[in-house]
Parts: C-alpha cells; sequence; structure tokens
C-alpha cells in the first residue's frame, strides 16, 4: 500500500502518521504540499492532525480550498480511499467531503487523553482489522471535536452504517461520560457514502506502538494494509 | 524623525530604567548626548534582562563545562552531546511579568519566544515542559491567571505541533502579585549542524524573516511609559501577542534553510527585538552592522526608528547570509508565505548604524555598548537561618487523615485539569506522559530517549537560600534517575525579587551557591538559563525560585520505568535513610498552618550514590516502579504509586510515627521490584541503606497499624481539588 499525506501550512501530525503507515506497509508514504496540482499515484491517501492555516478561520475551512483539494476530491470520486484524522477530518467537512461539522468541545477547551471507541461497522477497508463492536483505546487530542449534523443527516449516518467509531465507556456503553467532547449521538468517526472515505477525531496513529501506551491503533493500518494490497 | 530628535535627559533616560551614572556612561561611550533611538538601544541591552548586571557575577560561578557540553550559556540555548551524532539543545525562560498583566497572550509568548530560542540553533523543537507558581487559591485574581496561562500554553503548544510533556504548578501567596511562568524547550540536532550568533563577514547581507513588525511589545524589556507615549504618539500596551501558525511555518521554513549552507549567522528577536539580535550578532562577531530600516517588514505606516528597534513582536529572526545564497533564502521562506526582507549588512566599522529615510537615526560602538554594560555587585545580608523543628513536640494525629489532606492539597493535587489541555502526543514520541517524575521522549529511529523535568522548592528556598537551591539541582537529578536516566546538564531559571536590596540578592547569591555545590556533586553543569528579578509587587517580595529544567539521557527507551505500581505480590523497598525531617515541610504548612523550619539538609555524596544506584537497577531490569520522595515524604509518595498504578499497598514495616512518614529527608527513592533479594543485597553491597516496607497487594493504602484507605478514595481527594476550584466550587 503506497499512501499520499498531504502537507498543509500548519499540518503537525504528519509524522505520527507516517511512521504509523510505515510500519504497517512497509513503505514510505509521498509527502504532497498543498499547492501541488497534482498527486503521485497512490493507494490512500491522508489528510493529517495539525491547524492547518492556524484554524483562525474555522477549523480546515482554509485548507478545504488548497489547490492540491481538487485534485484529492477528483481522486476520491474515482474511488480511491481518503482518510482524515482530527484536522483533517475538519478539513473533509469543509470541503463538502464528509457531512456535518465539527464544533468546539462541549468544556470548551482543548482535550488530551486516552478515550475508548467502539467499532460501529467492521465492513469497510478502514475498519476491517477490527471486529464491530470491538472497544479500543485511543488518545484524542483537539478543542472542535463535537460532531453535528441535523437530525436527518445523522439518522442517515446511522440508518446506512456510516457510523465509524463512537465514544463510550470501557465496557463499550454509550455514556454521557465517555462522550467528552459532546459529538451527537457520540459519533467519533465517519464514512461517506461508498465508505471509501474516512472522518475521525481521535489519533490511532499515536497507539501503534506498545511503547508509546497501546497498539489499539495498529488495527485501523493493518486493515488498510490487507485491503488495499 | 522629529521624535528621534526630541530633547533626550537624564529623567527620560531614567524612566526607561537607566540611572544617572548608566546614563552618563552612554554619553560618555558617543562623545554626545544620544537620541531617543539610541536611548532606546542603551536602555535595553543595559536592562537587567538584557545584561544581567546584578546577577552577573554570581551566575559565572556556576559549572557550564562537561565532557558532553557542546555549547554552555552565552548563546540561545544550550547544546549537549548525545552520542551517534546527535545533539540535544535546550533552555528555560520566564514570561512572567507578561503572563500577570494579560495570562494567555503572556504565557503563549513565553512558549514562542523559548521554541525561537531552540530552533535558532538548528534543533527541531521536541518537547515542552512549564514551571508554573501561582498565588493563593484564595486571591481574586488567581483562577483567572490559572485558566489564562494553561489556556495560552496549550493554545501555542498545541498548534505548533510540539508536545508538552512535563512541568510542575503550585500556588503559594507570595505570588499574589507576580505569578511565575517559566517555560522549558528541548530540541534535537545533528551535534555537527548547530547554528550560532555570531556574525561574519563584512558585506554579508542581513536578512529579516518571519512575521511584520507592529508596535506590540515596544520596549518590553524595559519599561511602558505614560510620558513617553504622549511624546511618541500612540503606543500599544508592552505585551506581546503571539501567532503559533507563524511561529510553526517559521519553524519549517528555518530547519529546511539550515538543511543546507546558506546561514552564516542566526538570531531570534526575543526580548528588546531587533536591538539586541543586530547588536549581538554583529557583537558577538566583532563587527559592525548597518541596517536600513526602510526595509524591515511593518505591520503598520509611520513606525519611528525607536519603535521599530525596540518593538517586541513576535515570530521574527535575522540571519546573515552567506553570499549567493538568498535567492535560495528567499524561495524558502516564500514557499512557506512569510517575509523575507534584506534589511542591511554586515561591516567592518564596529558600529551599529541605523537608517531610515535618508538620514541617520542611530550611529553607536558596538563594542562599548555590549563590554562597557554595567556590572553590579550589589550588597548581600542573609537573613537569619530558620531553627530546626523537632518534632517530637508538634500534636499527634491520624496518619491517614493527614495523607488524604495532603494528596488534596493544591500543590499535590493533582494536575491532570491542565495537562490535558496540553497535546502531550503530537510527534509520536511520548513514551512516559505527564504525571510522574520525569517525562520520557524517544527519539526517532534509535533506541534513545530523553528523560525532562522541572523542579523547584521556594519554601525551601526561602528558609535557607542555599540548601534550597541545592535542593533544586539534588532533585532535578533525582527525578531523572528515577525514570533511569542519566542526567546530562540543565537550564536554570531564577525567578527572584528586587535585587537592590541585600536580603534578596543574598537569596540569589545563597542559591546559587548551592546550586554550584550540587552542580559539582553530581556532575550536572548549567549550560543556559535565564534570569528574572524584581518579581515584586507593593514591596513584597516572592518566595525565590531558581527553577531547574533537568535534561538526561536514557540508552533504551523499552527499560525506562515509571511511578505506577505494576504487579500484586511484588515488594516496595525504601532507599536512603529517613531521619524525620519536617522543617519547612509541606506536612507542616497543610496540617499544622506553619511555615517554620529549617529545609532538610542535602548529602550530595548519598545523593549520587542512590541516584546511580537506582539507574544501575532499572538498567538491569530489577525495577518494576519507581519514584523520589520529595514534597510530603514517603507516605504521599507511596499513595503516589499506588493512585498511578491503580493498585493497593500493604505497609508492614514502619513505624507509625508523623516524621517518619511526612518528613521530607532528600536522596530518597522508592523502589517496586520483584526481585527484593537481589536489589537488597546489591544495595548493602553499595554501602546504601534500604528497607522493604511492604508488599503490592489489594485495593487499599494499608499502615502497619491495620488502618487503610481505598486507592478509589485516595484518587477521588488527589483528582478533585482543581476541576472543582477551577470550576469556580
Amino acid at each position: 500500500m503506497k499512501a499520499a499525506v498531504i502537507i498543509f501550512p500548519g499540518s503537525n501530525r504528519e509524522r505520527d502518521v507516517c511512521a504509523a503507515l510505515k510500519r504497517a506497509s512497509g513503505k514510505e508514504p509521498a509527502i504532497v504540499w498543498h499547492r501541488e496540482a497534482e498527486l503521485p499515484a497512490a493507494d490512500l491517501i491522508v489528510l493529517p492532525g495539525g491547524f492547518a492555516y492556524g484554524d483562525y478561520l474555522r477549523c480546515g475551512a482554509m485548507a478545504a480550498h488548497s489547490p492540491i483539494m481538487r485534485e484529492v476530491k477528483a481522486r476520491a470520486a474515482k474511488g480511491v480511499p481518503v482518510l482524515g484524522i482530527c484536522n483533517g477530518f475538519q478539513v473533509l467537512t469543509e470541503a463538502g467531503m464528509l457531512p456535518g461539522a465539527l464544533l468546539a468541545n462541549r468544556t470548551l477547551s482543548f482535550v488530551c487523553r486516552d478515550v475508548h471507541l467502539r467499532v460501529e461497522n467492521s465492513q469497510t477497508i478502514f475498519s476491517c482489522g477490527y471486529e464491530a463492536g470491538q472497544v479500543i483505546r485511543v488518545p484524542v487530542a483537539h478543542g472542535e471535536g463535537n460532531f453535528t449534523a441535523d437530525d436527518a443527516a445523522l439518522d442517515r449516518l446511522e440508518g446506512e452504517g456510516h457510523v465509524a467509531f463512537r465514544y463510550c465507556s470501557p465496557s463499550g456503553e454509550l455514556t454521557d461520560d465517555g462522550n467528552f467532547n459532546g459529538s451527537a449521538r457520540s459519533i467519533a468517526g465517519i464514512f461517506n457514502d461508498t465508505r471509501t472515505v474516512l472522518g475521525m477525531m481521535p489519533h490511532p496513529e499515536n497507539v501503534t506502538d506498545p511503547l508509546l501506551g497501546g497498539t489499539d491503533g495498529q488495527g485501523l493500518f493493518d486493515g488498510l494494509v490487507s485491503a488495499l494490497q | 524623525m522629529t521624535e528621534n530628535k526630541s530633547n533626550v535627559t537624564p529623567a527620560l533616560a531614567a524612566e526607561m530604567g537607566l540611572s544617572v551614572d548608566e546614563f552618563a556612561r552612554c554619553e560618555g561611550i558617543l562623545g554626545r548626548t544620544p537620541n531617543l533611538t539610541e536611548l532606546g538601544v542603551f536602555s535595553a541591552m543595559w536592562s537587567e534582562h538584557c545584561s544581567y548586571k546584578s546577577s552577573k557575577i554570581w551566575l559565572k560561578t556556576l559549572p557550564t563545562e562537561g565532557p558532553r557540553v557542546i555549547c554552555g550559556p552565552g548563546e540561545n540555548a544550550g547544546v549537549v552531546d548525545i552520542g551517534d551524532g546527535d545533539a540535544v539543545v535546550f533552555k528555560i525562560e520566564s514570561h512572567n511579568h507578561p503572563s500577570f498583566i494579560e495570562p494567555y497572550q503572556g504565557a503563549a509568548t513565553g512558549v514562542g519566544g523559548i521554541l525561537r530560542d531552540v530552533f535558532t540553533m538548528g534543533a527541531r523543537p521536541i518537547a515542552i515542559l512549564d514551571s508554573l507558581r501561582f498565588g493563593s487559591p484564595d486571591h481574586p485574581k488567581t483562577r483567572h491567571l490559572v485558566g489564562g496561562v494553561v489556556a495560552g500554553i496549550g493554545g501555542y503548544g498545541n498548534c505548533v505541533g510540539v508536545p508538552t510533556v512535563g512541568g510542575e504548578c503550585q500556588f503559594h501567596l507570595s505570588y499574589n502579585g507576580n505569578i511565575l511562568v517559566n517555560a522549558m524547550c528541548v530540541g534535537i540536532a545533528r551535534a555537527d549542524r548547530i547554528f550560532y550568533s555570531a556574525a561574519s563577514g563584512a558585506g554579508n547581507s542581513v536578512i529579516y524573516v518571519g512575521a511584520k513588525t507592529g508596535r506590540d511589545g515596544i520596549h518590553g524589556a524595559t519599561m511602558a511609559s505614560a510620558e513617553f507615549a504622549e511624546d511618541a504618539g500612540e503606543k500599544r500596551p508592552t505585551v506581546q501577542v503571539g501567532d503559533p501558525f507563524t511561529e510553526k511555518l517559521l519553524i519549517e521554513a528555518c530547519l529546511e534553510l539550515m538543511a543546507g549552507d546558506a546561514i552564516v549567522a542566526i538570531q531570534d528577536m526575543g526580548a528588546a527585538g531587533l536591538t539586541s539580535s543586530s547588536v549581538e550578532m554583529a557583537g558577538k562577531g566583532g563587527l559592525g552592522i548597518e541596517l536600513d530600516l526602510d526595509q524591515v517588514p511593518t505591520r503598520e505606516a509611520g513606525m519611528s526608528p525607536y519603535e521599530i528597534m525596540l518593538s517586541e513582536s513576535q515570530e521574527r529572526m535575522l540571519m546573515v547570509l552567506r553570499p549567493g545564497s538568498e535567492a535560495e533564502a528567499r524561495r524558502i521562506f516564500e514557499k512557506w508565505e512569510l517575509d523575507f526582507a534584506v534589511i542591511g549588512h554586515v561591516t567592518e566599522t564596529g558600529r551599529l548604524i541605523l537608517k531610515m529615510h535618508g538620514e541617520i537615526a542611530a550611529d553607536i560602538p558596538i563594542g562599548p555598548l555590549v563590554t562597557e554594560a554595567p556590572l553590579y555587585q550589589r550588597p548581600v545580608q542573609p537573613r537569619d537561618k530558620a531553627a530546626e523543628i523537632d518534632p517530637s513536640a508538634l500534636p499527634a494525629r491520624d496518619p491517614l487523615d493527614c495523607l488524604k489532606r495532603l494528596i488534596a492539597c493544591p500543590d499535590l493535587a493533582s494536575k491532570r485539569w491542565i495537562w490535558e489541555q496540553y497535546d502531550h502526543l503530537v510527534m509520536g514520541n511520548t513514551v512516559k506522559r505527564p504525571g510522574g517524575d520525569a517525562a520520557v521522549v524517544r527519539l526517532n529511529d534509535s533506541g534513545k530517549a530523553l528523560a525532562l523535568c522541572t523542579d523547584c522548592t521556594p519554601r525551601y528556598c526561602r528558609a535557607d537560600p542555599e540548601r534550597g537551591g541545592m535542593q533544586a539541582v539534588a532533585e532535578s537529578w533525582r527525578n531523572l534517575c528515577a525514570v533511569g536516566a542519566t542526567p546530562l546538564a540543565l537550564t536554570d531559571n531564577m525567578n527572584f525579587g528586587n535585587p537592590e536590596k541585600p536580603e534578596i540578592m543574598a537569596e540569589f547569591a545563597g542559591a546559587v551557591a548551592g546550586m554550584r555545590a550540587a552542580c559539582l556533586a553530581l556532575d550536572y553543569p548549567v549550560v543556559s538559563g535565564n534570569v528574572s528579578l524584581y518579581n515584586e509587587t507593593s514591596g513584597s517580595a516572592i518566595w525565590p525560585a531558581p527553577v531547574i529544567g533537568g535534561v538526561g539521557l536514557i540508552a533504551d527507551a523499552a527499560k525506562a520505568v515509571d511511578l505506577a505500581l505494576k504487579h500484586d505480590g511484588n515488594t516496595l523497598i525504601l532507599l536512603g535513610e529517613t531521619a524525620g525531617h519536617l522543617g519547612a515541610s509541606l506536612y507542616l504548612r497543610e496540617i499544622e498552618g506553619r511555615e517554620d523550619g529549617a529545609p532538610p539538609p542535602i548529602d550530595l555524596a548519598a545523593e549520587r550514590r542512590h541516584g546511580d544506584f537506582v539507574r544501575a537497577e532499572i538498567n538491569a531490569s530489577r525495577v518494576a516502579a519507581c519514584h523520589d520522595i520529595s514534597d510530603g515524604g514517603l507516605l504521599v509518595a507511596v499513595a503516589e504509586m499506588a493512585m498511578a498504578g491503580d493498585r493497593g499497598v500493604t505497609l508492614d514495616s514502619l513505624p507509625n510515627d508523623i516524621a517518619i512518614l511526612f518528613g521530607e529527608d532528600q536522596a530518597r527513592y522508592l523502589i517496586e521490584t520483584a526481585s527484593p533479594d537481589a536489589v537488597l543485597a546489591a544495595a548493602k553491597d553499595a554501602g546504601i541503606y534500604a528497607q522493604r516496607i511492604g508488599a503490592i497487594c489489594g485495593a487499599a493504602l494499608t499502615l502497619p497499624g491495620g488502618g487503610a484507605i481505598s486507592v478509589r478514595e485516595l484518587k477521588a481527594a488527589n483528582e478533585a481539588w482543581l476541576p472543582a476550584y477551577m470550576a469556580g466550587a
């Protein structure tokens, strides 16, 4: 699996995701500067975490209009998988590639800590490394990850199996405590209609090494490698 | 330019912080009265902040050399060899005054400034730590200041994408009017690719990069003067505003340029902005510098030479480039959408010449400006030494009740509320997260890791500055040993009151003497640092805080340990002797409401012996968890290990004696081990007192007499205070 990681000015978790991708696939991902008009051949496009353009406007709003995003959309339309993590998820919603929006956390403060996620749909290229209903422990690091959408859109996401992950308790229940940022229906990550685009707030790339506090994120990258090999 | 020609008098100089003698010295150097811009340059360069005029004679007694030291104090940051061609680059710096006035921006720009000090040397920043001291929780400003400072540090560090991995946070009423916000940054560079600030090559271009210059932070290093504002037109407040996004771009652009050979010298524009950066670059190179201020990118029109030279706008750098490399440098900075301007050149005149609108705005000989800066040996009058405390004269108390109160007190309560607002994981190398003795950050592509911590116990420093300074260094060294690291070197942030008062100068001198002794005994040199004086409000000084930022090296990151108890059935061993020293202890303050007594004595040879032993045991993989014993003493340390590991401990061989349980004797560690016999035998061989004190088991902390408290209850007490306080409860 060859991945292309897009760098916007202000991206800051590209190293983290590149390390996880390399560990899983054995291949160094291509780094693509946001002003490039063309993408190299890639089996997977990744929009990493960070603060694109400082997120001084709405998170992801500026990056969604970067030149490279036209190409990302074109590739996605052809079925090339796109993974947006944290700021990357925000960019995907701003670019209209995923529904909904990410608001400020309900505490109104940045939160960096491990949270529990329940895998809602394991029948996708992104989640095939997990079992449906499996609970994984993955860190978050964001100030604006409170997912929102109107009821019709939420019903549709749920009805069509487009909810990827939900925040939950360590035993997998959907609790108010578990849903630390206040996301609608505890949603932590969603797919597009073809389940080839995934946006998620938590950082699986930061738990792919036992030395760094866990390996529960490994399943996502291993799953992608096996699906896209 | 009329402003520049306005009447410069000793009175105006005094408003800028220059004494009558110092002003006369300026006139002597110039052979005439300085104009306004020149006066601004002198006052900034000769400010306490830039010149270290009160502290230098003491600081130069500190050990700064060692076999691994590549660059000691005097550059933007210290540089230490960590093998394999790598170097660690680090420094700590205060932003106390601005953070009190405007906590968010003050703290944010403190982080920005210290990041620049590190990447200016060619290093990629890999970690931030913050040492914070606030006033009493009851003081009406404290909650607002805590919230603002924490949000500011997080807002900057999170956006820049450098993890904030550690630090400390304490509260005491002596900081009611002067909080301490000290930020440390650690970076990694190739040992043969360190960049310095000394300019060379007359004729070489001087380049300005980064953000534009505005009217913010003008004269932040010395003053904010109302009268002066009337003369000079509108002035913005002296607190700068941070832009972490621009800083992120600046880091990437500078490191990209540094990969080549374009840069001759580089200096960030920190305190005193363009003034100190240009003077330092030329001064260190023994050269002159000529700047055309019309070329400086400005945020607003009509800025005077004085404003341009004294602005402390953030995220700016000055560089001297090799001839012919301008085009490549410009391409890189334009890629990152940063300003890039040739604003002057290096000369052989030895003078700082500033030009604007075709006129000479300033002309100062740099040699005397630097070498004839005032230097003071201020009078020293130590306070009487505090008396020792006799523990037997203290009332008897229930130890578990005291423990519960102590772990919930502001200084010992969990600081989770703070560090969860910092991204401590970005860059994907955080091996040991905040909350332990030292953070551990792995180095990419090697098995190595760095251990990082900040430490100071101001109540010891106040009671006995020399012991306090010694203890700060010893505790820093101990915290690094406790995770398995070999301590390499330290950076110091000297926070004190008004040095013109003999008892404050005595605190400074005493702390330095103690630090010196500890640095020598522990082979732990000082490679960088910062001094913050005049931390006083209405004549009342802060408790002195020589904050030590420590860096240690771990050869194999997988061997690093933390304080969390790991396995039922393991043994808890106490290393080091316990006399039961309660003077200036947290127990005395929190339980008895007393702040008297002498701090614990420090046996530096024992520190060394015990730390070396602990490190060796960790390397031999005989240590499951380790914790140094400091604030609150033995029982607090046991509770902290239990809470971190969510496991109980049964203590079976300790006297139920308040002084033994809560005394703050130094050079002690707790070790959890599965091989107690081996550890005890090794300690005996090393001549170190070690004692088995209990076993890991169950879900409660149980005392020898049978009294017990559940770990769950301890955790609830420990975690509750700060969130409740910040919520206004």
